[in-house]
């Protein structure tokens, strides 16, 4: 069904691309920073309080209050800080979370109706950049992301701020191989890099959900992405009990805002992917745009959830975590998956 | 035409990182120019269709500078420029310009010549990790098994180096404790 779907679409213009590039930039951005709103909301509830409640219905308009302060705020560079590099990292977290974005697939493909001037008639495709190694490209896009937090740490002459550098850099170590064997087991069942083949090979029902035949790997893959993505319990890199603010300590306004853009957009990221791999993804006939935006919603709140339950953890306990008993779990469900595939 | 344009776009970015990594006194501007350049030299895999390559290219020199990185962080301060002590300036200007020519040489030597051929070409409709994967584990079966085997080495190595007193934890600081008892002691 997929495939007959696949073979009769439009084919993929550069304006469809530029067109999708925007929106994807201007969606996400606002879910990102609606995502703050909804994180206060969530945990405000959880701990029996009800988080902002002033400005506007509800709240809702706070998001509108905290944009207006982020972008009027006086942008401070610190004395001895490397200004250049100071003023890059912010941007890399934010680039590196919209360019792996550009590799999954978020919204349904549509073409824009034809009485619309200039643009009708183009197709905007569901996926930006369709590689075939799709799933490499992102984790290899969010890795760079944290070169965001590593340079601002460095950058800004403070000691709170290159402790944060310093729990980055150990972080990326301790998640980054985790990652990767964990996505292994599923990418071998499949035999495709390809978010596509990962979709088609999970339609007709929940019951060919790749979680069913991948747990383990299932469960690996979402603590390594919320060690990715920096939420709780492995928020380490600014850890407010303990080094203040980490890699953001010097860094207010807009500058400080992009960071927070990338985390959100990058916990989207890692909400698509897990979606994609392990839920089924948009597979369903008909109402494969709905289950998908659930699924993502779900894992949203998962990681807020998270948030509200658990406590931080140690630096060298994560280290101990992902190299004493995550990798290893994860190498033996490799092999295993390998000998059932085998057999 | 756009690929004659990145090309040249990515050549000129990679060559001025490096020579930044190259020249600059300051850490932090040589660590980050070396990780832009390295993340740069993907897109040439890019162009040429060899996306698996470029990904990985990615993934490892990401991971590997960010290790370069902590070391950076530990000897150096990252805010202030490096005195470097070269004793011997002609010399290493010397040794630096041969060995850059000689490798000039033999890399530009088979272009030349136009004896260049890809000896295992990519085949239409089958992924670059497949046949990367084909080649690696029948041809250059031997050399992958040894380079595993080298990193295997290097990662006892390691270990034996830094293990001394692993079986003393590091974040109970017993030392400490043990100062404090032995003054109770004296007094």
């Amino acid at each position: 069904m997929e495939t007959t779907l696949v073979q009769n679409l439009p084919e993929v213009t550069a304006a469809g691309v530029i067109i999708k590039a925007i929106l994807i930039l201007a969606v996400i951005a606002a879910i990102a920073g609606f995502g703050t709103f909804i994180e206060r909301k969530v945990l405000a509830f959880m701990q029996r309080r009800l988080g902002p409640m002033h400005v506007g219905p509800y709240g809702l308009l706070q998001l509108v209050a905290d944009g207006i302060k982020l972008f009027t705020k006086e942008d401070i560079v610190p004395q001895n800080a490397n200004s250049l590099i100071f003023k890059i990292a912010p941007s890399i977290t934010a680039a590196t979370a919209f360019i792996a974005l550009a590799a999954v697939p978020v919204f349904p493909d549509f073409t824009i109706p034809e009485w619309v001037p200039l643009l009708g008639g183009v197709f905007v495709p569901s996926i930006a950049a369709d590689l075939n190694i799709g799933i490499l490209f992102v984790l290899g896009m969010m890795a760079a992301g944290l070169y965001g937090p590593l340079l601002a740490g460095m950058a800004q002459a403070n000691k709170w701020g290159i402790i944060g550098a310093a729990r980055t850099a150990i972080q990326f170590l301790s998640y980054e191989v985790v990652t990767g064997l964990s996505i292994l087991a599923p990418i071998m069942l499949v035999g495709s890099l390809s978010f596509v083949d990962f979709n088609n090979a999970q339609a007709g029902g929940i019951s060919h959900w790749l979680i069913w035949q991948q747990p383990v790997a299932f469960v690996l893959f979402l603590i390594a992405g919320f060690a990715e993505t920096n939420r709780t319990p492995f928020d380490l890199l600014e850890h407010e009990a303990e080094v203040v603010s980490g890699y953001a300590t010097e860094y207010s306004g807009m500058r400080w805002g992009m960071f927070f853009i990338g985390e959100y957009a990058n916990m989207i990221t890692i909400s698509i992917i897990a979606a994609v791999v392990f839920l089924g993804g948009y597979s369903e006939v008909g109402i494969g745009w709905l289950t998908i935006i659930l699924k993502v919603g779900f894992f949203f709140f998962l990681m807020l959830w998270v948030r509200a339950a658990w406590p931080h953890v140690r630096p060298d306990q994560l280290m101990w975590l992902c190299w004493k008993v995550l990798m290893p779990i994860a190498v033996i469900n490799i092999v295993i998956t390998g000998i059932v595939m085998m057999v | 035409m756009y690929e004659t344009i990145a090309f040249y776009l990515f050549s000129a970015l990679t060559i001025g990182l490096f020579l930044i990594t190259v020249f600059s006194k300051n850490v932090l501007y040589a660590m980050t120019s070396l990780a832009a350049g390295m993340v740069l030299i993907s897109g040439f895999f890019f162009i040429l269709g060899a996306d698996f390559l470029g990904v990985v290219q990615l993934i490892v020199y990401v991971g590997a500078i960010m290790a370069l990185y902590s070391f950076a962080m530990m000897f150096f301060d990252s805010t202030k420029s490096i005195k470097e002590k070269n004793t011997n300036p002609a010399l290493i200007f010397v040794l630096g310009g041969l060995s850059a020519l000689s490798l000039v040489l033999m890399f530009a030597a088979p272009i030349y010549n136009e004896s260049i051929q890809a000896l295992y070409p990519m085949h239409e409709g089958v992924g670059n990790a497949q046949d990367v994967g084909i080649v690696l584990f029948t041809k250059y079966l031997i050399p992958f098994e040894v380079a595993a085997v080298m990193l295997l080495v290097a990662m006892i190595s390691g270990i034996i180096l830094a293990g001394k007193k692993m079986d003393q934890s590091l974040t109970k600081d017993t030392c400490v404790d043990d100062e404090i008892l032995i003054k109770k002691d004296v007094k």
